[in-house]
Parts: C-alpha cells; structure tokens; sequence
C-alpha cells in the first residue's frame, strides 16, 4: 500500500469518525431537553473531536514513520544474502544501494551494475515489509484514537473548547510561515554565502573590480569575482536610468491625475496606467531585447556613436522605468492626498495660481512620501530580473556609457545557477553571495523608504 | 500697528503693462505645467499601447502558419489499408506499422519533385496521421491535404525571409496558403518553430497554479484572520507583521534561491517539477493575500462581531461564522490578484530549473515541467527567426490569461463588495 493510498484512506477513516461521533452526540441530544443531559457543545464539534483524534495521532505516526523507516529498509536489505557481495568501500557501496533503492521504488528502470539488480529484490521485499508494518500501525492509532474519543463523548465534554483551541494552534502556525520564511531567506543565503567566503575572501568579493567567475582560481590566485561591477550595473540601470524614465513621468502623472484631471479621466486611466506594473516582466525584457534595444542601437550609430551595444544597459533601463511608472506614482498619489487640504487652500486662496501651488506647497509637503515611493521603486528595480537577463547583456564593465553593455547582480545570479550546478564550486555558490547582497540592501531601502513614509504620515496626523 | 493701514507702498497696480505680463507668465507657467502632465500621462499610456501593438502585430501570426497541399492517393501508396484498421483502441499502432512518414514523403517527392520534402516541416506529416485518426474514410480515396511548409519559407511569406526562401515563394507561388496553426495549442515546446506550441508549458503553468492556490489560500487566508482579529499585542505578533510586509518586497529572485538551497538541495524534491514551483510561488503569493485578507477582514463592521458576540457566539464562531464569508469577496480579489502576479512569474521558477527542454505535457506535480513566461523566455533565446511570432503569439496567450484574471478580480471586487 503507498503512503497516498494511505493517507486517503485514513482521512476517510477520520470522516468515518466524524460521522460516528456526530451520531452519539445526537443521540445523546435527542433525549430530552429537560434531562440532566444537555450537550455542551453541538453535535458537529463533537464529531470533529473525535475526527481529529483519528486522524492527527495517524498523521504525526505517519510522518515520523516516513522519515525512519528508510534507514530501517536499508538495514534490512543489508541482511539479505545478496548484501554480502556489496564492496566494502563506503562509496561504491552507497552508489550501488541508492541505485537499487531508485529501481525498487520504480523511480529507475535499468541497472547499470549488475550488483545493483541483485539488491533490489531484498530492496522491494523490505519495502513491503515496512510499508506493511506501518499502515498497519497507521490504521490501528486511527481505530484506537478514534475509538477513545468516541467514548470520551458525554453530555459535558467541552468539545467546542477543545476543537477552538486546535484551530487557535493553526491560525498562529499558518502566521508563523511568514516569519519561518523570512528565516528560511536569510539562513540559507547566508549558510552558501559563508561556504563562498570560505573560498574567496570577503574583501575581494566586495571590493574587486574584475568580475570573471571562474572555478578554478587563476595563477595568481585572482579569482575573479570582484562584484563592483555588478553593483555598479545594477545601480546604473535600476537607480539611475530606470529612475531617470519614471521619475518625472509618474510624478507628473500622478499630479495631473490628483489635481487636473476630471474625475471621469481619472478613474479610467489610472487602472490603465496600472497596468504597467500588472504586464510580466519577460514580456517586458522580450520588448526591451527585440524592439527598443535594436532601435536605440540604430539611434546611437546614427548620432555618431559606433561602439554601441545591441545589449544596452540603456535599453533595459528605460524599459524598467516604465515598468516602475506605477510604483513611482500611486505613491505620489497617496502623499499629495495626504496633504492637508487647508494648505493647499491657504495658498490658492493667497491667488497663486494651481502649478505654483502644487510646486511651491503641495510637493514640498509631499516630498517625504515620494522620496520613500522612489526608494521602494528602486528596491524594486534593482531586484528585477527578467528584463536585466533579457536585454541587459553579461559583460561585466564599468561604464558611464549607456549605449554600452553592462552586468548586474540579478543577472550573474542566474548566468551563475544555468547550467551544471555543483554545490561545491564557488561560481554557484557565488550566486547566492550575491543574493544575500540584494537581499540586505532591498530590505534596508524598504526599512527607510517606509520609516520615512511613517514618520512623515505622522507630523500631519 | 498701522504697518497695515501703511499707505507708503502704492497699491498694486493690477492693470499696469508690467502686472498684465507678469500675469500672462504665470498663466503660461500654469499651462506649461498643465502640458507637462498630460505628456507624462499621454508617454505612459503610449508605451503601453506601444507594447502591446507590437506584441499584438507579431504574434498575430504566430497563430497562423503556411501551407501547401499535397495530394496523397491513400489506396496506392498504402497498398489497401482499409478504414476499420484507424478506429478503436488500434488505431495509432496500426498508424506506426504504416509507415506514414516515407507515404507523406514519397507523395511530396511525386508532386514538388526530388528535394520536396526540404519544402515542408520535418514533423509536418504528423497533420497527416491526425487526419486519418480523424476521418479513417481517408485512406480509400485520393485526398489534398495541407501540410506546414519549412519555417523559413514561413518567415518569408508573412514578411522578409533570406534571400533563398523569398525565391522559393515566388516560384511556389499561388501554391502557398495560409491556415491556421492548430499545433500551435496542442503541442509542446520542439526544436522546429513550425512544430512548437503551448500546450505543454500551458498545462504546466495550471498545475503549478494550482499547486500554489492549494498552499498560498489557506495559509494566507488563516495568517489573516489570526493577525486581524486575535493576535496579541506582542512581539511576536510584531515580528510576524514585520516579516510578511518585509516578504512582500524581497525581490522574486531570492525565492528562487530559497526553493533551490532548501526544497530542492535540503530535501531533495524532484528538480524542474511543478511542486517545488508551486510552493516557491506560494511562498511568494502567501504575503499578498494576508495583506489584502487583511485590508478585507478589517473593513468588515465591528458591529457585526458585536452582534454576534451578543447572541453567544464564541469568538470563533464569530469570525468563521460571520467576518470570514462578508470578507471573503476582498480575500478572493486580493487571491486573484496575487495569483495573476505569480503566472506571471519567471525569474525563481529558471533558479529552480523549471527551464529545462520539456517536449511531453507534464501529468503530476513531480514531473518536469515549465510554464508560459519561462516558454516565453526560452524561446525568445532562439536564434531561429521562425521563433520571434511564437514567442510573440505565448505572450498573447499569457497576456489574454492575466487580462481574464484581472477582470474577475475587478468583476468579484464590484460585484461582492460592501461598502459599510
């Protein structure tokens, strides 16, 4: 019996007991209101008492059961006579077992060593064995459980206590995903970022200037992986082109939206204008590579610039700007309303006219707000990928060039981990050195951008 | 006092011609500025519409593809192959005794001479056999049928191809015609342009899809419910909005990392399977619908809970009973959006080798499988010109999936939603 037919069964064992324990609690019901017996709770809770007393001491079993029983397989197939001619040589050994165990469980076909075929057939008589001895086992705590809390059903047993508190547990477990996430995040880059730093020395990686990863060092020990020209691509085209595009067009955007536009106008183009940040951003690197960058290429020769780069760091960053429009300015949207209205009456009742308002009253009032949207439009951007991947290029140089081809972090994360990935070399490891790079300096940029909204949210409240 | 009433500074002289011009420059400020914003609008929206004529005006014709006929004269060249032989549960072995391809070949050679067969798609005959699966009636006549012509005479009738393929247009002429390219929505990913489609990736977006529903719903729907209406004021707590809102902004990528170092290398999942896919997307989206479940569980009325609480509803009882279905329409819109945001997803999915050549549609969550924006980022790699319509017509597809989920969203969200 497979453990999928297994858990099926025992959760239709549990509805089995959720319908029993329903019937006693009914029962127990129908007697008469002015019997002494009135239930506590009503009848379904009691049948998911009991239901969940059939099935969660099974599943814990089954769980645990599923993480020893392999080791209890291997040792029993090692007893087989078949496991005397095995080489005694621990990795050879391993490699023959692990290949007999993928054929038993019907995840291989073929052998290659005829060894292995020999051990498979103790493999599946073990596998049966224990997959036998744990269903069993299974359906007994399922029959064993359930019938305890079947007969623990009695007029006053507080079974809607009981279930609520066990709901309780799973609200606080489903909210404590976010923050095992959030340490999931952190400690597996920073495990593969110290196995990295273990083999290239911090400084060089942080500091380096030439980025050329290789998995050998070199002759002079320089390996290559002097990250200033990743952070330098990617601040060029996330912080600064992308910026240079949606900058100015968001913030205005959203100041005719909020202060000209008629309302009508304005409650159609603003989903519109949405969605920009709703498009894919393959859809946007694939635009980037196949329509403005050829055409900013043909742009700059035709200026005179002949070194231009069909993978231009221009090109994916005015794309990402206008991927960013959105951001930049539903944030200036939220800060301009959040001024006061008094002021910005004060000063057309003063007689200047609606732009000097907004320019001399509104932005300046509103400039926390936005400085804090542009700060997450930029945590945003740098931690793009798929346009950078797509139209970006991966020669790592350090230019203030537009027209030319530059590298960034999020990038050489996936130009590292294409591929044969070994989770010894430090080219892959390299990938996540530079994900735990990204990773502190997004978080920190959102940290500040929202400090920043927060504490300027307050001094108008 | 009478610094108000101080008449040493002559009154403004409003009418003066220094007064009218500065007047007219700030008019002319204001309707500078006033330009400026319809600009800024007019740019934004223009590279929308820009993005999407062009995705639109290439893959328009990924859908179609060019043929030519070939007439196959079935009782001759199959030597009496009778129609009952094509029906029932027989029927494609008995297609793959047959032999179809050198019939398919042979014919082509009888009607476009010796080097016909480099006018068509090498997979092309395949049309053939769904044709006989079809019609079995087809093997006791002579029949036309319209076989995929090579991709670079593809490229070349819709629009410029290489010098070679051009001429072959003109001489083949009339001959060529257009349909439309079924295998376009039944095939999966293949080396031939002609020959691609996005079945396979389609079905592979669904079922990680649905992985990720399966995860990020639930979870999402119960962190919410807890952060909302029970939880403490205490650090824990604090440490738990902390971290989702910090989730909500980690760049995509950094998932992919995670599902890497921990799914696939700390518990050794199936790599390229749409179940470790899944469960990075649900981490993803899980945020997203705590933040809108959230924002939906906290506009529903205190006076509700009140009620309920009133006539002896436990606190439980309250929220499942009465918050969670008047919020729900809110959590479903926050789900959508959220989900559309996950489809939509490349870059965790290529850290977690969802990229590999997948040419069979996946059928479990542990076989390997892509989805729709890495097909998408796959083919767009492909130096084969006949390459750029495909690429073009799977962001049709992706976008028209996006644009359907959204509009549910906006639909649930103005059909259900209370305003108190």
């Amino acid at each position: 019996m497979t453990s999928t037919t297994l858990l099926f069964l025992v959760i239709g064992l549990g509805l089995v007991a959720w319908f029993f324990g329903r019937l006693k609690a009914a029962s127990l019901q129908s007697r008469g209101p002015n019997s002494r017996s009135v239930l506590h709770s009503l009848p379904n809770y009691h049948g998911w008492y009991v239901a969940l007393w059939a099935i969660v001491p099974a599943a814990i079993f089954m769980t645990v059961w599923s993480f020893v029983s392999p080791a209890l397989i291997t040792d029993a197939a090692l007893t087989s006579p078949a496991a005397a001619q095995l080489p005694t040589d621990g990795f050879a050994r391993a490699a023959i077992l692990s290949e007999a165990r993928a054929i038993a469980y019907g995840n291989q076909v073929n052998a290659f060593n005829p060894l292995s075929q020999s051990m498979v057939e103790p493999y599946r008589e073990a596998i049966a064995y224990y997959q036998m001895i744990g269903a069993i086992a299974a359906l007994l705590m399922v029959f064993a459980c359930g019938a305890y809390a079947w007969l623990r059903i009695k007029p006053d047993l507080r079974a809607r206590t009981k279930i609520e508190r066990v709901t309780m547990l799973l609200l606080l477990l489903a909210s404590l995903i976010a923050i095992i996430t959030t340490v999931g995040i952190f400690l597996s880059l920073v495990f593969e970022t110290a196995r990295f730093f273990s083999m290239v020395s911090p400084i060089d990686f942080l500091f380096g200037t030439e980025w050329n990863p290789k998995a050998v060092a070199g002759p002079r020990g320089e390996t290559g992986f002097g990250a200033i020209p990743l952070f330098w691509g990617t601040v060029f085209i996330g912080a600064i082109i992308a910026m240079i595009v949606a900058i100015p067009l968001g913030l205005m955007s959203a100041i005719y939206l909020t202060q000209y536009a008629p309302a009508k106008f304005r409650s159609w183009m603003k989903p519109i204008l949405e969605v920009l940040a709703g498009v894919p951003t393959v859809v946007y690197g694939y635009f980037a590579a196949l329509t403005v960058a050829p055409a900013l290429r043909d742009f700059a020769v035709s200026i005179g610039i002949s070194n231009a780069s069909s993978e231009s760091a221009l090109a994916a960053g005015v794309v990402m700007g206008i991927m960013i429009i959105p951001f930049v300015s539903s944030m200036a949207d939220d800060s301009i309303a959040a001024v006061p209205s008094a002021m910005r009456d004060g000063s057309l009742a003063m007689g200047a006219t609606q732009s000097e308002t907004i320019k001399k009253v509104l932005i300046p009032a509103a400039l926390p707000g936005v400085v804090g949207g542009v700060l997450l439009a930029v945590s945003r951007a740098i931690g793009e990928t798929m346009i950078v991947v797509m139209a970006a290029g991966l020669a790592a140089n350090m230019t203030a060039n537009p027209f030319s081809s530059v590298t960034t972090v999020t990038t050489q994360i996936v130009q590292l981990l294409t591929g044969d990935q070994e989770f010894d070399s430090p080219k892959t490891l390299a990938a996540f050195a530079l994900g735990l790079v990204l990773f502190i300096v997004t978080l920190l940029l959102n940290l500040i951008a929202l400090r920043v909204v927060k504490k300027y949210r307050e001094a108008y409240e | 006092m009478n610094s108000l009433t101080d008449t040493s500074r002559r009154p403004t002289d409003w009418q003066g011609a220094e007064m009218q011009k500065r007047i007219a420059g700030r008019y002319a400020a204001e309707r500078r500025f006033k330009a400026m914003g319809i600009v800024a609008i007019a740019l934004s929206a223009g590279f929308l519409a820009f993005l999407l004529v062009v995705m639109v005006g290439n893959g328009f014709r990924g859908f179609a593809q060019t043929e030519l006929p070939v007439v196959i004269d079935f009782p001759a060249v199959t030597s009496g192959a009778s129609p009952s032989q094509f029906e029932g549960p027989n029927a494609e072995a008995n297609l793959q005794v047959m032999g179809l391809r050198d019939i398919v070949d042979s014919s082509i050679e009888i009607q476009y001479g010796q080097d016909g067969t480099d006018l068509f798609s090498p997979g092309g005959w395949t049309a053939v056999s769904a044709e006989i699966l079809n019609d079995p009636d087809i093997v006791e006549r002579k029949a036309t049928v319209y076989l995929p012509v090579v991709s670079e005479i593809d490229v070349a009738y819709k629009d410029e191809g290489t010098a070679g393929a051009e001429e072959q247009v003109r001489r083949l002429g009339d001959q060529l015609s257009t349909g439309f390219n079924w295998n376009f929505l039944s095939n999966s990913d293949a080396t031939d342009p002609m020959q691609v489609g996005i079945w396979g990736a389609f079905k592979g977006s669904l079922i990680t899809m649905i992985v990720t529903l399966m995860l990020a719903f639930p979870v999402g729907v119960l962190a919410a419910l807890y952060l909302e209406e029970y939880a403490p004021k205490n650090r824990l707590t604090d440490l738990i909005e902390v971290s989702i809102n910090n989730l909500a902004a980690v760049p995509s990528i950094i998932f992919g990392l995670l599902g890497l170092a921990v799914f696939l290398n700390f518990f050794g999942m199936p790599r390229s399977g749409a179940l470790v896919g899944g469960l990075t997307l649900a981490l993803m989206t899980m945020p997203v619908i705590v933040i809108s479940g959230r924002n939906a569980v906290k506009s529903v009325p205190p006076s509700i809970r009140e009620a309920a609480l009133g006539i002896g509803a436990s606190p439980l009882q309250v929220v499942f009973h009465h918050v969670l279905p008047l919020a729900l329409p809110g959590i479903l819109t926050g789900t959508i959006i959220g989900m559309a945001r996950a489809l939509g997803e490349t870059a965790p999915l290529l850290m977690i080798g969802m990229r590999a050549f997948i040419a069979t549609p996946p059928s479990g969550i542990t076989d390997p499988a892509t989805v729709l924006p890495v097909q998408i980022f796959l083919w767009s790699d492909e130096v084969d010109r006949g390459f750029v319509e495909k690429t073009s017509a799977a962001i049709i597809v992706l976008l028209l999936f996006l644009l359907v989920m959204n509009a549910l969203a906006i639909y649930l969200r103005n059909r259900f939603e209370t305003r108190w």
